[in-house]
């Protein structure tokens, strides 16, 4: 047998044979590998995680028209949407604004798309249903309350042309109300349809069709998952390559957001390192403790000719193989430990760090070898006639 | 020249002389008993001629050269490459199993060799026993095991402090037997005990009291 075979023999005999005070070093190291790696996968997705349900609160990107007298389009919003990723796009939503009468009452009306503004707006509270049949509306809750409309009423939509100064009526169509919106803020003030319905209503209708170009646009909200410095880069993406799109950040929200994001992932790193601080501390008496109960053997060891430095690599080459099986025990554990903790605060999964595999591996073999050595350098002092002598 | 003369040894603790002027040879293949009462020394001899310790004065001969001023690592070279030691207490490692324990000694020296352990145990009757744990051991057996330990290098001398202290008077006689054994190979044998069976089958028999030697004489039974 050769002497390195000896060597892992020895140790491998160390660990299996005494699993009991190993198992103790092995869960400390464990510990400090599942917390490290677990938190810092935590503390690497915080920002996806959180601009996620950061995005419950609206838009945080609108597009209005790059220079005064261009309008907005469907064509030009989408083509300015295609310079952003689409995996980090949650919902675009257009919008058009007209006034019509309801009950002889001057109403404005926001023209969308419903699905768009599902996606943008998860916060609309919506009593009843969402608009889904053609000539269905959702109405504001004040100009419900304004106008006596109720979930299932049908009620005559009237649009007045602007340009037309004869102020009679051009179209009538009856509309059924599916829903009210309740939101809290100005959203209230408004009458929603879906845009088909508004060209119905303006006699546009024919014209797209002819030419296929949709009518005018107003504004188009997006909620896009990104922090402020993906989203400035799609900015600049869009005003060189769409000029006839102006895109701006919402402020309020993406300010708010990014401090929250700092904020938070700070308080994840400190605690972080303070745990990471408080395991090192645990594996190091740990070690310590496992090292000084073997003082006799180490004495024993030097009695039969063991030298400094044969004794100090036995106990490293121990204190390493724990560190290796620590470290990978910790790396699985706190994949485990991120992704429950991921689905239980978050509500959504988490991706794994590759790079994080092996440098927990390594950060547990350097501290528990850390964490070794100085109780092993002192162990060695052991004098090998205090052996012979018995206790 | 002797292979081990030891010249005005004393070693002193503070104002407690535990050895005080000691001076004896020992020739090759001789076998001797060092007794004596409790604290009168033995011991602290055997740690000086085992290299794991230094007297305070004097001067020790091993095949001629001196050790009593040789560093630490220098004293550890020496143990490993002369030296077979046998404790009183069975110091075995636990988590190793008899033949491996045997093969720690041949790690520490050259290159372990299982065969030639195995047959070490062989020779003290524990070939059976040779991948048991220490604790599935009795203490007879474990001493067994230290003693096919001590023998696995050949060294050139075996020391022994209260090898048979902790056995019943069966295993104790097996242990002679095997004294027995290495002595008409030839080997050196140092062994302490207060116990006169085992200084009785010695061919020399050494007393020390207080430190000093009272009493050096062959032993006129030794053989018959
Ligand atoms: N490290 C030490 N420091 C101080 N005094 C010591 C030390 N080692 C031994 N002594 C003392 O030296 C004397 C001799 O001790 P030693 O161990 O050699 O006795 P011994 O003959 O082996 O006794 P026993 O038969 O009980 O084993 C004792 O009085 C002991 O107290
Ligand atoms: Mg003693």
């Amino acid at each position: 047998m050769s002497k390195r075979k000896m060597f892992f023999k020895m140790i491998t005999a160390s660990l299996m044979r005494r699993r009991s005070r190993m198992l103790v070093a092995l869960l400390a190291i464990a510990v400090g590998g599942t917390i490290l790696s677990g938190l810092i996968t935590i503390y690497r997705d915080v920002p996806r995680q959180m601009g996620a349900q950061m995005r419950n609160y609206g838009a945080n990107m609108i597009f209005v028209p790059g220079e005064a007298d261009t309008k907005l389009s469907l064509e030009l919003i989408d083509k300015a949407v295609s310079f952003i990723d689409p995996g980090n796009l949650i919902g675009v939503t257009p919008y058009r604004y007209e006034t019509v009468r309801i009950h002889e009452q001057p109403v404005m009306v926001a023209a969308t798309n419903f699905e768009g503004a599902r996606a943008t707006s998860p916060y609309w509270l919506i009593e009843g249903e969402w608009p889904s049949a053609k000539d269905e509306i959702l109405v504001g809750q004040n100009i419900a309350d304004t106008l006596g409309l109720k979930v299932g009423t049908t009620t005559a939509v009237v649009y007045t042309d602007a340009e037309d100064d004869s102020n009679t009526p051009n179209f009538g169509i009856d509309m059924k109300v599916s829903g009210i919106l309740e939101t809290g803020g100005s959203e209230e003030e408004y009458v929603y349809m879906s845009l088909e319905d508004m060209a119905d209503l303006t006699g546009e209708s024919a014209d797209i069709e002819r030419t296929g170009e949709s009518g005018r646009i107003d504004l188009a909200e997006l909620s896009i998952s990104a922090s402020g410095d993906v989203l400035s880069s799609y900015i600049e993406k869009i005003e060189t390559n769409v000029p006839e799109v102006s895109p701006r950040l919402v402020k309020r929200v993406t300010a708010s957001e990014t401090a929250v994001l700092t904020k938070l992932q700070s308080l994840v790193l400190l605690v972080t390192i303070v745990v990471l601080l408080l395991t090192m501390i645990c594996v190091a008496t740990t070690m310590n403790a496992v090292v000084t109960e073997r003082r006799k053997e180490i004495g024993l060891r030097k009695a039969l000719g063991a030298s400094d430095n044969s004794i100090v690599a036995e106990f490293m080459g121990e204190g390493l193989l724990l560190g290796l099986i620590g470290g990978i025990l910790g790396v699985i554990l706190g994949f485990a430990f991120a992704q429950y903790v991921s689905r239980e605060v978050f509500s959504s999964s988490i991706s794994f760090p590759a790079l994080l595999v092996p440098v927990t591996i390594i950060v547990s073999i350097l501290v528990t070898g850390l964490a070794c050595y100085f109780p092993v350098r002192s162990a060695t002092e052991v004098d090998p006639a205090l052996v012979l002598k018995g206790e | 020249m002797s292979l081990l003369e030891l010249h005005g040894i004393s070693k002193i603790y503070g104002d407690l002389k535990a050895l005080d002027n000691i001076n004896f040879n020992i020739d090759n293949g001789e076998w001797v008993a060092i007794m004596g009462p409790s604290g009168s020394g033995k011991s602290t001899m055997m740690n000086i001629i085992g290299c794991m310790d230094k007297p305070t004065l004097g001067q020790v001969l091993l095949d001629g050269k001196d050790i009593s001023k040789l560093t630490k690592k220098e004293l550890t070279e020496i143990r490993r490459d002369k030296i077979g030691l046998i404790f009183q207490q069975f110091h075995l490692v636990n988590y190793l199993t008899a033949v491996e324990n045997v093969m720690v000694a041949q790690y520490y020296h050259s290159i372990p060799d299982e065969q030639e352990a195995l047959e070490a145990l062989e020779r003290v009757g524990l070939k059976e026993r040779a991948y048991h744990l220490p604790s599935q051991l009795s203490g007879g057996e474990q001493q067994r095991v230290c003693i096919a330990r001590a023998l696995i290098n050949h060294p050139e001398i075996v020391l022994a402090d209260e090898p048979t202290g902790n056995l019943d008077e069966a295993n104790e006689n097996i242990v002679l037997d095997i004294f027995q054994q290495l002595h008409k190979e030839g080997t050196t044998l140092i062994v302490v005990t207060h116990d006169p069976e085992v200084g009785d089958v010695a061919q020399r028999v050494i007393t020390l009291e207080h430190g000093k030697i009272t009493r050096d004489a062959l032993n006129e039974s030794f053989g018959k």
